[in-house]
């Protein structure tokens, strides 16, 4: 017996290593017809890392005080060796990981991997992907740009449309009557430790739930019920080495437009960094149009897209909320009796395509100013986006759908 | 199915084209690897612009340095009061002086080339701003400007340029471009103005981000590897994937 053999068998009488290295990886069997957007879990995985370490070296030089955040950002820009690289890193990877997230969603809806036995893998998802939106939006603050300060200026007086208690709930959200150091403090406390601890806990949990009922695949096949003697499903291969080796190379061709972006165009024509996030935030001069950045306009669309009620922004909000939670209960809308896309009828695939259609184009209007055209636009757009979701009890069910293979397709 | 909505993305799109108007920008043309352009840039941005805008997250010797400059001649030729070459490039005029002169206190320049717009933009902005100094009498300074209207300084490199009146005032509010008469002449010619022009820009958007040629001389080396890794990383994935039927 060699030493690593000996040391290895040391650490197993005492922790599960072994155990869970086969568990996990060496003896997780995935489906073996996972197809481009079965890339895109290991690439968030990859993103959620680099963010963190990035993030740990901003925040050796970053300074989360009104009178020296914004300097201290240039300062790592300018007098900090390779702070630059660290920067772009951090600020593209956090637009990087909504792109990722949105096309991970996508494909959870091209093939149903929200229906049973997967329920709880995708609340964990959607509840990552709420932290995640908390984490950017805090996040954006720091650099205390116009923007960042103009941005969380608007997003958090929208608290204050709640009826009754609205203002006290924004002034408690805040730490103060408008966006101030104690603002900045308390979302740096909330963007380094509080937020990062949750999305690490959600993710083992999204992982951990994903690895008990087995992944889902193109075909919405369960593999688990057709196994060899051996008890290993027929139509599985054990994720590592051969996932783990086909997921390196979705991270070199990730890796290559990510770098691509950084080296090249880190402000993206304005989308990734705007360009009024280059001024000092000002709490005197209001930017002309006020823009969340891309990965919220969306909501941020259906926000302004529902008319003001009783003098009060809060049917809009209300509106807002609902477009998160209606994704939350998707397990339970859809009554399709198959999963994949492949299977399903027309209606569902027309649905979809509306669905993808009006997010991309409420996206757009987001960053757009309301009214005239855009408006009625929005709220067209608008009604796509819940129509998608209050119908689809119905269509699922009177869709016709394909006979599902017992196994697994090639291609 | 996929030709159906890419056909519907683009109606969606194309319907969305922004119909606000665009005031006129010239193209800068600018070359951050002329370093003769950038030090005389550098020369003319601490004469003009350093006595009120400050530049306070630049410091004079990274200038120096990006530029070749060495220290002595950066102490001679940059500095102009007692602050040391590593330091960086504030202005002795306070925020509130700044205010009760201007009407508005003149803004750190450090970044403006970004805070103007992303790649020729924000570049294109600067240069055409420089140049756009008209007379305009109803103005506390005597000058407006066509890129940044009713704008609160005065036209600092007048004595270089000279005046100039805008001669389709009607014409320009309905978008159409500029067209300058000089009313008095300057030190320069319109050429050696443009150039002077272009050679300010020129520092700002390399003092606006001083790593970015490296950002891009080192990004070329990234993105060779990746090519050179995909190579590598897919022929390990097809080795391993012979065996799965």
């Amino acid at each position: 017996m060699s030493m690593l053999e000996k040391t290895l068998g040391w650490v197993d009488d005492r922790f599960p290593l072994s155990k869970m290295w086969n568990d996990h990886m060496a003896a997780y069997y995935a489906p073996k017809n996972f197809n481009f957007w079965y890339f895109f879990g290991s690439l968030a995985l990859l993103v959620l890392v680099m963010q963190i370490f990035t993030g740990i070296w901003l925040t050796m030089n970053y300074n989360p005080d009104e009178t020296l955040a914004f300097a201290s950002v240039e300062y790592i820009m300018r007098d900090v060796e390779w702070g630059w690289l660290i920067r772009y890193l951090h600020s593209t990877g956090a637009s990087a990981f909504f792109i990722i997230v949105y096309l991970h969603m996508f494909r959870g809806l091209m093939y149903g991997s929200y229906k049973k036995p997967r329920e709880l893998i995708w609340l964990f998802g959607m509840f990552i992907y709420l932290a995640l939106m908390a984490e950017a939006f805090m996040g954006y603050l720091l650099p205390w740009g116009q923007m960042s300060y103009w941005g969380a200026q608007v997003i958090i007086s929208l608290f204050g449309a709640v009826p009754f208690v609205g203002e006290e709930l924004a002034v408690w959200i805040r730490g103060d009557f408008v966006i101030s150091g104690a603002t900045l403090n308390r979302f740096f406390a909330f963007h380094v430790i509080a937020l990062p601890i949750v999305l690490l806990g959600l993710v083992v949990a999204h992982i951990i739930a994903l690895h008990e009922v087995g992944s889902n695949n193109p075909d919405g096949v369960e593999i688990k019920k057709v196994k060899g003697e051996d008890g290993v499903p027929l139509d599985g291969i054990p994720f590592h080495p051969y996932y783990s080796v086909k997921d390196i190379v979705g991270v070199v061709v990730f890796l290559f437009f990510f770098s691509a972006v950084v080296f090249f165009m880190p402000e993206l024509g304005g989308w990734f960094l705007e360009k009024d996030n280059f001024l000092p935030a000002n709490e005197l001069k209001t930017p002309e149009h006020i823009v969340p950045l891309w990965y919220f306009t969306p909501f941020y669309a259906i926000l302004r897209a529902v008319p003001t009620m009783f003098q009060s922004q809060f049917p809009g909000v209300v509106a807002m909320g609902l477009s998160i939670v209606f994704l939350f209960l998707l397990p339970w809308l859809d009554r399709s009796p198959v999963k994949s896309i492949r299977y399903r009828g027309w209606i569902y695939k027309f649905a979809l395509a509306v669905f993808v259609i009006s997010f991309i184009a409420l996206g757009r209007l987001g960053t757009l100013p309301a009214g005239g055209i855009y408006l009625t636009l929005s709220q067209i757009f608008s009604v796509l986006y819940f129509a998608f979701f209050i119908l689809m009890p119905w269509y699922t069910k009177i869709d016709k759908t394909k006979p599902v293979p017992e196994r697994v397709t090639s291609k | 199915m996929k030709k159906i909505i890419i056909a519907l993305v683009m109606v969606t799109f194309t319907s969305l084209v922004s119909a606000s108007m665009k005031v006129h920008m010239d193209e800068a043309n600018i070359d951050l690897h002329d370093k003769a352009s950038l030090q005389r840039g550098a020369k003319l941005f601490v004469n003009y612009c350093l006595n009120c805008h400050s530049a306070a997250y630049m410091r004079y010797n990274r200038a120096g340095k990006d530029l070749g400059i060495s220290d002595k001649l950066v102490k001679d030729n940059l500095v102009f009061s007692d602050v040391k070459v590593g330091d960086l490039m504030k202005v002795a005029m306070t925020v509130e002086d700044g205010a009760s002169w201007f009407g508005t206190s003149p803004p750190d320049l450090t970044i403006m080339a970004r805070a103007k717009g992303a790649g020729s933009e924000g570049a294109n902005w600067l240069y055409t701003y420089l140049r756009s100094f008209y007379v305009d009498e109803s103005r506390p300074f005597g000058v407006n400007n066509t890129v940044f209207k009713d704008v609160g300084m005065p036209h600092v490199l007048w004595e270089l340029q000279g005046m100039q009146k805008l001669m389709n005032a009607e014409e320009v509010q309905h978008g159409a471009t500029p067209e300058f008469a000089l009313v008095s002449t300057g030190k320069m010619t319109a050429e050696e103005y443009d150039t002077a022009a272009r050679d300010l820009t020129n520092f700002m958007v390399y003092m606006g981000e001083p790593s970015q040629l490296k950002r891009r001389s080192v990004g070329i080396w990234v993105l060779i590897f990746l090519v050179f890794f995909f190579f590598v990383s897919y022929a390990l994935k097809k080795e391993y994937w012979k065996d799965v039927h």
